[in-house]
């Protein structure tokens, strides 16, 4: 540090607050990094907006009413290649599915690996083996749950082509594999907040003879629901996102085939499309390229995306008043209601 | 899993022992099953390591070694094994990956190493210059960016980014000057390159920021009272503290930019050309495949064919790949635990 420089003394009147420094006296290099700073984070709100405001504009100059409520045809031409109501309701159905499998295990996971934590070897060995599947790229899953769902036994997932083979392509397979997307975040996010809670909150209740199952459920879970929430819609956003799995296990119709049967459970075991793969089928790239679709598709996923974020920040500001709040009350409601369990 | 539950062991006077008995019971019950669960992560992580590797063993097995390596045309190599007949003196498995792991390196490599500085010096702004009020907007925009599915980016990139440049930088000449071997066009390396950055941006930035502000402030502090300036004092102690957790976003930033597809697969030039850097500026214009967009392209859904074997050899690569990057990140993460900046 040969060359730091001893920055702008105070001024006599005010020793003991510094004045603010300023970066006139600083050698240039330093002065240029500085600019680069200020540069990088404007740089990166024009990206962002730029990305929004673009796909606003090609959005709603080709968005219609009619394209929520047609379903898609293939057609040469654009205007009668029908709209997206059934890779909107793909969306929704994988995300039901994916989120109805995650939320559960994860926060079961996640609650053994803070507050049961025994074996202590089991617990490496599982806390890694969640950061490799948060690193497993999804098209890898993809081609994983294609082998599994393809057996005979999984038959019940996805209905058999007309040769007696299991397609292993449907809903319910697509549902199941974005919920090992979505896992690690909500193992994550319930994890951070069970151990941000303060040990007095367990050892309250462990004081009033509750067993730690009854402490998880009637305190402890309760008292993160904020946290939980955060990593839900995370693995939402995630699982809303991905475009893979869709592609290889939901097979690349756009429109939802059922594949016989009761009607609500022919439509999940059957091929069908997402928003995600129905504006990849819709741009250049894809089969149908009929961009003007792929826009509108993509504002609405935009909006989508836009508002599960909203709803992430608004939970994790939340989160601290209803912490605080849950705190006293939740002790005192399981120590002295009727039907408070052992 | 022999130790039982340690919390409620017999109070013999007060409580009656049967009801005693059964919650402890119940505790032991609901430990049990959650450890269940996770182990059940485990099994499942495992058994798709094996799958994809048996399933991936015909194409390794036949080709050796030299599956990595270089040789032939890998779009008449995959058209071969579509038509099941093989290539004159190969065997109907014969594939040589080398031009797509060239075209991971070199994605991956140039978005990271770009990626990193960026990332670094947004970090810095976000942490130490930005004035409260930016503060409060880049938030949430990094999380915006982060949300994007990576079909809009890809959206974008096909439909605006790709056409731009092959109006703007791409002249005739250019093209003429490597038409016999290669047609360039709007997608390319460098369209690639560029938004794969902007999608690993916002992970690095976040967890990079993280890491500075746990920086103690101790160490500033003493840096600070020995004279240096403020930019010498982050460039010195703070980014040397955050190290290690910068090189853990490097490790997960590259995971994130290994598995993607979608989008590469429709804005990298959709040919699995090896880009030769020895054609100056045109290597930057010249178009690449990546394992994960090969699949993407070629895997049909059907299993057992050669076709598929290469997909999960690729897919086997991948794994491999992600397996090794989140133990690393492991290994980087270690020194910060003995200062509690994690």
């Amino acid at each position: 540090m040969a060359s730091a420089q001893a920055s702008a003394g105070p001024a006599p009147d005010t020793i003991a607050r510094p004045r603010r420094e300023s970066t006139a006296s600083w050698p240039l290099a330093d002065r240029v990094c500085y600019g680069l700073c200020w540069a990088t984070g404007i740089g990166l709100c024009v990206v962002a907006v730029g990305i929004v405001l673009y796909f606003f504009s090609k959005g709603i100059s080709q968005l219609r009413l009619s394209l929520f409520v047609e379903s898609p045809s293939p057609s040469l031409h654009q205007s009668q290649a029908g709209g997206f109501r059934d890779p909107l309701i793909g969306t929704f159905v994988v995300t039901a599915i994916g989120i109805a499998i995650a939320a559960p295990v994860g926060v079961g996971i996640a609650t053994w690996l803070t507050e049961y934590a025994r074996p202590r070897w089991l617990v490496r060995a599982v806390d890694s083996g969640i950061e490799t599947l948060a690193g497993v790229p999804s098209i890898v899953l993809a081609l994983f749950g294609l082998l599994v769902f393809a057996r005979g036994f999984f038959v019940f997932l996805s209905g058999s082509t007309n040769g007696g083979a299991v397609s292993g392509k449907s809903f319910l397979a697509a549902g199941i594999l974005m919920a090992l997307l979505a896992l690690p975040l909500i193992v994550g996010s319930t994890r951070e907040a069970l151990a941000q809670l303060p040990n007095r909150m367990r050892e309250a209740s462990f004081a009033l003879g509750k067993t730690r199952a009854t402490t998880i459920r009637r305190v402890l879970l309760p008292s993160i629901r904020p946290g939980i929430a955060s990593g839900v819609v995370l693995g939402m956003g995630r699982i809303i996102g991905d475009t893979a799995i869709i592609v290889i296990v939901l097979g690349s119709t756009l429109k939802n085939q059922g594949a016989g049967g009761a009607p609500l459970l022919s439509t999940l075991r059957g091929a069908g499309s997402t928003l995600t793969s129905y504006v990849y089928n819709n741009s250049p790239a894809g089969e149908g390229n009929a961009p003007q679709k792929a826009y509108a598709a993509a504002f609405v996923l935009l909006i989508i995306v836009l508002a599960l974020n909203a709803l992430v920040t608004r939970l994790s500001r939340g989160g601290r008043h209803e912490r605080h709040g849950h705190d006293g009350p939740s002790l005192w409601r399981m120590a002295f209601s009727p039907r408070a369990r052992l | 899993m022999a130790a039982g539950a340690s919390y409620g062991k017999p109070l013999p006077a007060a409580v009656p022992r049967s009801g005693l008995h059964a919650a402890v019971k119940a505790d032991r019950r609901a430990e049990h099953m959650l450890g269940a669960l996770a182990v059940g992560v485990l099994v499942l992580i495992g058994l798709m390591l094996v799958t994809v590797m048996v399933n991936a063993w015909p194409s390794f097995s036949a080709n050796g070694l030299s599956w990595f390596g270089s040789g032939g045309d890998i779009v008449t190599q995959f058209r071969a094994m579509q038509t099941n007949t093989a290539l004159p003196g190969h065997s109907v498995e014969y594939f040589r990956a080398w031009p797509l792991i060239w075209g991971l390196l070199l994605t991956t490599v140039l978005a990271v190493a770009i990626a990193l500085a960026v990332s670094t010096l947004a970090a810095i702004f976000m942490t130490e210059f930005a004035p409260a009020r930016v503060r409060r907007v880049l938030e949430p925009i990094v999380r915006l960016l982060a949300g994007v599915p990576s079909v809009i980016y890809g959206l974008m990139g096909i439909l605006l980014i790709a056409p731009w440049i092959n109006e703007h930088l791409l002249s005739n000449a250019r093209k003429q000057s490597v038409a016999y071997v290669v047609q360039l066009s709007g997608a390319n390396l460098a369209t690639a390159t560029l938004i794969l950055t902007v999608m690993i941006l916002p992970i690095m930035i976040a967890l990079s920021a993280n890491a500075l502000a746990s920086v103690p402030a101790s160490w500033r502090e003493g840096s600070a009272a020995l004279g240096v300036n403020r930019w010498r004092t982050i460039w010195r102690v703070s980014l040397r503290g955050a190290r290690p957790a910068i090189s853990a976003a490097v490790v997960l930033a590259t995971a994130r930019a290994l598995g993607e597809a979608i989008m590469l697969a429709m804005v990298s030039g959709g040919r699995p050309f090896g880009a030769n850097p020895l054609d100056g500026l045109t290597f930057f214009f010249e178009p690449v495949e990546t394992p994960a967009t090969a699949i993407l392209k070629e895997f049909g859904g059907e299993t057992n064919t050669p076709i598929a074997h290469t997909a999960y050899a690729l897919a086997a690569v991948l794994l491999f790949s992600a397996a090794l990057l989140s133990f690393a990140g492991w290994a980087v993460k270690q020194p910060l635990k003995r200062y509690g900046i994690v």
